[in-house]
């Protein structure tokens, strides 16, 4: 056993505890099975923030999903395979286990799980777009988007409509495969959305993620990356507006194990209204065997008026000095008074002006995704929430 | 023929110990086709008529008038009095994170103007302009404000005030921190606007070397609260050779 110098000043009463127990960021160990978790009261770590009340029993077995809760409907372009498979599927699954009781419920429960393939090689020219419509019953979904190797595919996921829904979707990307997954919840303001996202990072792969939410009564994400040998790269882009009495939680988790790997996160959200709550955490974990490792997350919140509360958590964990570079940066400010009247001493009405700061907000992000149309569909889109929302 | 009337107008702002009046009591006309300087010691609420005049919400109006050819400027909001044909350049211009140049330039004047500038003769428009006022064309695609040094920041205002052509022009201290090339960009900016003679200028400052390049037809020294001397030029003289010394002393006792 090596012996410890003590630095100048520290006591050498007591164990010195070096790292921490590897899921002590959870309340339980990561599993498919929903029994393992116990029902969260909401002074846990991970729920601290999320209003369980509103959850409609999502967390607490009360949810049966009713059947019809959602209608899901893929459109994919030539070569590409869809699938619905039970749960036996060596797939579903594989990325990751869930990490929280709700993600365990949306495993324990789901009936079948539906699979989009991409072959090996195959670069498609147009997106696979999955539609997930809620029709007002309750749901638990499975989706696996899998990508064969030095394969590039782009992936539109649209929540629209009204349910309660928890589901997990994985992305298992090959080595050298490019994967970009735009993941748009727009869902109407009573709906209940809880997802686990869990990507697998191959050798050498991308995974670029996009998440714009606008919708819904409580939103949960919790956007997952792992890898599975060295060389991967992600980048995850997120971007939301919280309105009035909406709740908007991503909480992202980017697990380094593997070296040579690369991450990039970039969050920005505009909240405006009473009650208008966003919560981003964001835990980067750099284990000691992920030497060679870059990673830099960002996180900016523009509050627009009185009322509103977001809480921004980076965690950025290292447990090794051999890497390329670590940082974070989180940010929250308001839309100030002086902005305001120097917008509006140019002639622009007080609407207009808040418009074209948050447009711009979320214009910067944008332009860093690097995917030209998707990128003016998105502008289109922020254009069109902001037309109907902005007062 | 607009004509800015401030009659009798006094201003307040919240102090620590409730309102505390700021403006006494401003008579001032200001007609298309004038300049006139408004000059003072710092304290002497210059400012607070720049800012009043536009509409700032720190400013509580307490008495008096103001009308641009008949219509009152107190009773409509900030942006209404920027379509009025009300333009106050700032002494200190906001940063708007996020927002480019360009895109804040067209929103603005196609508020102004009451629709969209045509987009092919509206890019030569901004353009030209910024050749005028020697700023780079990547200066367009920057966020409003941001970084920008102090003499970028003057310039951009000026670059506004010729493409939104406002009947009254209040510049607030645009003189202040400039040096003498960025002084004289801007000057040549301002009489641009002033040759056309269609604005109606109030040039507000501290010091008369802005008044060498910018000539105004009408003095007026601020202090206390209100005007305390009017005269033409020569005033100007005068304040350039004997400061300000004379109106403080009066005012630290009122």
């Amino acid at each position: 056993m090596a012996e410890t110098i003590p630095a100048a000043g520290a006591t050498t009463e007591g164990a010195i505890q070096v790292g921490q127990p590897r899921d002590a960021r959870v309340s339980a160990p990561a599993s498919y099975d929903v029994a393992d978790f116990p029902v969260p009261n909401g002074r846990e770590e991970e729920w601290r923030f999320t209003p369980l009340e509103r959850l409609r029993g999502l967390h607490d077995g009360t949810a049966v999903a009713t059947g019809g809760g959602v209608k899901v409907e893929v459109s994919a372009p030539a070569g590409v395979i869809v699938e619905t498979v039970g749960r036996d599927d060596a797939r579903v699954g594989k990325a990751g286990k869930p990490v929280d009781r709700v993600a365990a419920q949306a495993y324990s429960a789901f009936e079948k799980a539906g699979v989009v393939s991409i072959p090996k090689d195959a670069v498609l020219s147009e997106p696979v777009r999955i539609s997930v419509h809620g029709q007002g019953g309750v749901a638990f979904g499975h989706q696996v988007v899998e990508v064969g190797a030095f394969a590039e595919a782009v992936v539109v996921i649209d929540h629209t409509g009204d349910a309660t829904v928890a589901a997990n979707v994985e992305y298992l990307i090959g080595d050298g495969a490019k994967l970009t997954v735009v993941s748009i919840q727009d869902w109407d303001d009573t709906a209940v959305h809880a997802a686990q996202h869990t990507a697998l990072i191959g050798r050498d792969a991308t995974f670029k993620s996009v998440v714009v939410t606008f919708g819904g009564d409580v939103v949960r994400l919790h956007p997952r990356v792992l890898y599975g040998a060295p060389g991967g790269e992600a980048e995850l882009y997120g971007l939301y507006f919280t309105d009035e009495g909406q709740h908007q939680e991503h909480r992202l988790f980017i697990d380094h194990d593997t070296p040579h790997c690369r991450s990039n996160v970039a969050y920005k959200g505009a909240l405006q209204g009473r009650d208008a709550h966003a919560v981003w955490i964001g835990d980067v974990l750099i284990r000691a065997e992920a030497e060679g490792t870059d990673t830099y997350e960002l996180n900016r919140n523009l509050v627009l008026t009185d009322g509103a509360r977001v809480d921004s958590v980076p965690n950025l964990e290292i447990e090794t000095g051999e890497i390329v570079g670590a940082g974070h940066a989180s940010a929250t400010g308001r839309f100030e008074d002086e902005q305001l009247f120097y917008l509006m001493a140019r002639g622009i009405p007080a609407d207009e002006a808040r418009r074209l700061v948050v447009r711009g907000f979320f214009a910067e992000l944008i332009q860093q995704i690097g995917v030209a149309d998707l990128q003016e569909r998105l502008l289109e889109k922020i254009d069109a929430e902001l037309e109907a929302s902005v007062v | 023929m607009a004509t800015l009337e401030i009659h009798d107008l006094h201003v307040s702002v919240e102090a620590e110990n409730g309102p505390r009046e700021i403006l006494r009591g401003v008579d001032l006309t200001v007609k298309q086709g004038e300049t006139h300087a408004i000059m003072g010691p710092n304290g002497s609420g210059k400012s607070t008529l720049a800012y009043s005049l536009a509409g700032h919400p720190k400013y509580t109006v307490t008495g008096g008038t103001v009308t641009l050819d008949g219509e009152d400027v107190l009773a409509m909001s900030v942006d209404e009095r920027a379509r009025a044909g009300v333009f106050l350049a700032m002494q200190y211009p906001v940063e708007v994170p996020g927002v480019s140049v360009s895109n804040f330039l067209r929103t603005s004047a196609t508020a102004i103007r009451g629709e969209a500038p045509k987009l092919r003769t509206w890019v030569k428009e901004v353009k030209e302009a910024m050749e005028r006022l020697h700023m780079d064309p990547s200066f367009a695609e920057r966020n409003v404000n941001e970084g920008f040094s102090g003499g970028e920041k003057k310039r951009h205002e000026i670059l506004q005030l010729e493409l939104l052509k406002p009947k009254i022009a209040i510049l607030d201290e645009t003189d202040s921190g400039l040096d003498v090339d960025a002084l004289r960009i801007v000057s040549e900016g301002v009489n641009r606007v002033r040759e056309s003679g269609e604005v109606g200028t109030l040039l507000i400052t501290h010091y008369t070397r802005i008044l060498r390049y910018i000539k105004p037809d009408h003095v007026h020294v601020f202090a206390a609260g209100r005007i305390a001397e009017s005269g033409g030029p020569e005033l100007a003289d005068k304040l350039e050779a004997e400061g300000y010394e004379a109106y403080v002393k009066g005012g630290a006792s009122a």
